[in-house]
């Protein structure tokens, strides 16, 4: 693991001071988990901070709260610091460390990645297909095969499926080493549950009841609703794809299917989403306070975001047109930016999903054990 | 906004007090404008650095365990203020405390169950969610909303007082004076802790030495102008809500984070390392207000609490890390004292501890005996390496001197007659009910209770 790039030290620094100031004063403990797990320690050190950073939902309520926030002499921008934080965590954590470049220029790496494959898919095909890559086609059975051959797409697929998984394996393992909490701990249904509630629900999105500070100085929900609207229309696609793989290696359908067929569906309401989602998404990083990013990381969500709205948006035209001549162009792209968007899953904003929902598992972990009693009570 | 036109009610001052005050006049119809001497950024005075409101109740509510009756809080509102209080006016604001939650909410205040490290506030204290500077938010928002003007850094300089009446204030604003004309004013401008000139003036020198845990703009200009023109003042200006706070504190806006809580697990000495006051006397939550002024009364207004490591880890952590070393003389060297005088100190201490079972939830039997001053609770023997310290500075909160005021929020003239147009709330008249001593969260219940009641005659007097 010679590869590992640390923290950078003034950020474990700072944040250590910032923390011990949150210890202190407390009066955000109902926004979000991030406060009741500080409240668990007396120091800090950088793997509390890396399990603390990827807990943080970035809403910036404890920012529009805190009586420390800049122009105060302390310059408390808490959700800032973890945001750097966590962005450097995203670094320490990939694999291979090589890549791990690629976080710092994210907005060129993800374009670059992405049109290439994009590039390379175009041109396969169309010397492959030859004349089907023109013509128009029906929609019958494995017309989507007489463009891209089955076997091209199985292996390509699972290629990057395969090195995606084991990026982020690695990725898992070290931020939880990272944490220090044994993996045995992980045996336990109860902190499985409270973790799924948390991630599906976005329970630390609600600002403590009435909504985040979030875009702006008023409470709202916004976030959150714009988020699941992301993020469920991304899992109905992948289950699209899912049923699709099943329909064709369980039952022997071969794709594409009928409009009205539940992978089409499915992937329609989930393409519709993260049309809606993403665009939402990036209104609301549009407006917010820019003092609650990192702008080292702006090039990171926005191309995270643009990725996943193309991916959809190329999905919904070839649905759309899948009959007509553009058919094979269509599909071309849009397995190539779905090619793209996956390559750079361990590399981009993605890596979020992936840490903050084992941070909330570590999170429920631990808070199903007492707490350590800091005062007179 | 046109300065030279006259408003119906001007609020002077931009916390808690003040906005309750403006809002209500507002909701009643009255045209308000609102003078906030600091930036946006810093506003809402020493409401920025509060958590809470102290509130009578008779049953359980969202986030108030068991009951809180008027007997029971003017009881402890007695105790605290040696009886120096009013109880015309003490009475009113702890009956009104009871309701005034719901017109906080609905002005956009959310409460919270008491925090951590707090359980002992759980039953009498309502945590504002995000503290008070979400509550100062939540009321401009309100403010904007409802249509009253605040305009920031924006500093009264001077208020006419004659025949019984503000004719008008001089306001400096953007580096040009200008007279302003009212129908009504509402005094909310806090106490005098941030001057530091006042504070040499009533203590002597000692008050260089005094941090300052709240807002930096409570100079106290309001307070003066009125009390130069003739207004009755109550209260002693040295009594103030001071605690120990750690010495590598901001001067300036310090707030909770500065204060250090481990002094009932350990013993306190001054800069000749010896002792001078008992550190067990009772709950530490019910006496932590006195340390303040007891290490003012200390040479150089410095003290050190010195604890070992039985205590770490049983106290909310102040911000600061503590002085750690592996002997009493090795930490006598770090704090910069005489290690023969600590360590004399504390071994006489070690040896007048008596047997006893350690319990810091109650009143325990750990005490010591023949020692002066003695510790009567949690007295154990310092004496488990690592040790540690923290340098301790009194930290003053807010100041008592106040204007006097009667059940209707009017300012008295020291004749006994009201000012026709003058009201106060908040700080700058809690000393009428708070003269010594302190309740946590009674300053915002004051100022909840008193800016309600000025907005309403406020708006009354501009109103008929």
């Amino acid at each position: 693991m010679s590869s590992v790039k640390p923290i950078p030290k003034k950020l474990v620094e700072q944040g250590e001071f910032f923390m011990r100031i949150c210890n202190a004063c407390r009066y955000c403990e109902a926004y979000c988990a991030v406060f009741p797990a500080l409240e668990r320690r007396l120091t800090f050190g950088e793997g509390d901070l890396n399990y603390l950073a990827n807990l943080c939902h970035n809403c910036g309520s404890c920012l529009d709260a805190c009586q420390y926030a800049p122009p105060h002499e302390f310059q408390l921008n808490f959700p800032r610091a973890l945001a750097e934080i966590r962005g450097a965590t995203y670094e320490k954590y990939s694999w291979p460390g090589s890549l791990a470049g690629l976080f710092r220029k994210n907005g060129l790496g993800v374009s670059l990645i992405a049109a290439a494959s994009l590039a390379v898919f175009l041109i396969a095909v169309s010397a492959l297909a030859g004349p089907a890559m023109r013509s128009a086609h029906s929609v019958a059975q494995g017309a989507f095969y007489a463009v891209v051959s089955h076997n091209a797409m199985v292996l390509s697929f699972g290629a990057v499926a395969l090195f995606v998984l084991l990026a982020f394996t690695v990725g898992l393992v070290r931020f939880w080493r990272d944490t220090g909490e044994p993996c045995g701990a992980l045996a336990s249904p109860s902190a499985w549950a409270r973790a799924a509630n948390d991630i599906l629900w976005l329970t630390n999105l609600d600002g403590g009841g009435e909504g985040c500070i979030y875009p702006e100085e008023e409470p709202s929900l916004s976030r959150r609703v714009l988020h699941h609207v992301t993020f469920y229309g991304f899992l109905c696609c992948f289950a699209a794809t899912t049923i699709a793989a099943g329909y064709e290696y369980l039952l022997g359908w071969l794709a594409p299917y009928g409009f009205f067929s539940v992978p089409v569906l499915l992937g329609t309401i989930g393409g519709i989403g993260l049309l809606i989602g993403p665009a939402g998404q990036l209104w609301l990083l549009w407006k917010r306070d820019p003092a609650l990013s990192d702008p080292a990381q702006r090039g990171m969500d926005l191309s995270f975001i643009v990725l996943l709205w193309l991916t959809s948006l190329s999905g919904l035209l070839l649905l759309l047109w899948r009959e007509t001549a553009a058919m094979g162009v269509l599909l071309a792209a849009h397995l190539g930016l779905v090619l793209g968007l996956f390559l750079t899953m361990p590399y981009g904003k993605f890596a979020h999903l992936v840490y903050r929902a084992a941070a909330l598992l570590r999170y429920a972990i631990e808070s199903a054990r007492p707490a350590p009693k800091f005062g007179a009570d | 906004m046109d300065l030279s036109q006259p408003v119906d009610v001007l609020v002077l001052g931009g916390g808690n007090a003040a906005l309750t005050a403006a809002i209500i006049a507002r909701r009643a119809g009255a045209r308000v404008l609102v003078l906030e001497c600091s930036p946006k950024e810093f506003r809402g005075g020493n409401s920025r650095h509060t958590r809470n409101l102290r509130c009578m109740h008779d049953k359980p509510t969202d986030v108030l365990t068991e009951a809180y009756p008027e007997e029971e809080y003017w009881q402890d509102l007695v105790r605290v203020t040696g009886g120096k209080t009013d109880e015309l006016l003490a009475r009113l604001t702890i009956r009104q405390s009871s309701d005034c939650r719901a017109w906080m909410v609905e002005h956009g205040v959310r409460f919270q169950p008491s925090l951590k490290g707090t359980l002992h506030l759980s039953r009498t204290n309502a945590f504002f969610l995000g503290g008070g500077k979400a509550l100062v938010n939540a009321y401009y928002r309100t403010a904007e909303r409802l249509g009253i003007e605040v305009l920031y850094d924006t500093e009264v300089r001077d208020l006419c007082l004659k025949d019984g009446r503000i004719q008008s204030a001089t306001i400096a604003r953007n580096g040009a004076t200008h007279e302003l004309r009212a129908k009504v004013v509402v005094a909310a401008a806090g106490g005098f802790e941030s001057n530091l000139g006042w504070l040499k003036e009533v203590w002597g020198d000692v008050a260089d030495n005094f941090l300052v845990r709240g807002t930096p703009f409570n100079m106290g200009r309001v307070l003066r102008v009125l009390i130069d023109n003739g207004v009755e003042a109550i209260g002693d200006p040295t009594q103030c809500h001071a605690v120990a706070c750690d010495a590598r504190s901001p001067k300036f806006d310090g707030g909770i984070i500065t204060r250090v809580d481990a002094i009932s697990l350990g013993i306190v000495v001054n800069q000749h390392a010896v002792r001078f006051y008992d550190e067990g006397e009772d709950f530490w939550p019910k006496r932590y207000a006195i340390w303040g002024r007891l290490v003012a009364g200390q040479p150089n207004q410095m003290a050190y609490v010195v604890f070992d490591a039985k205590a770490m880890g049983n106290f909310v952590p102040p911000v600061y890390p503590p002085f750690q070393a592996p002997s009493i003389a090795a930490l006598a060297q770090a704090i910069q004292l005489d290690p023969a005088a600590l360590t004399a100190t504390v071994t006489a201490f070690n040896s007048a501890v008596r047997p006893g079972r350690f319990n810091h939830g109650i009143l325990d039997d750990c005490c010591t005996a023949d020692l002066s001053p003695p510790k009567s609770h949690w007295a154990r023997p310092v004496d488990t390496p690592p040790f540690f310290a923290y340098p301790l500075r009194p930290g003053i909160t807010f100041t008592y001197l106040a204007v006097k005021v009667n059940d209707r929020a009017q300012v008295l003239l020291q004749d006994g007659t009201p000012v026709k147009n003058l009201f106060a709330a908040g700080e700058i008249m809690a000393g009428n009910i708070l003269g010594k001593g302190y309740l946590a969260g009674i300053g915002m219940t004051i100022g909840t209770v008193f800016g309600r009641i000025a907005g309403q005659e406020a708006a009354r007097h501009v109103l008929g």
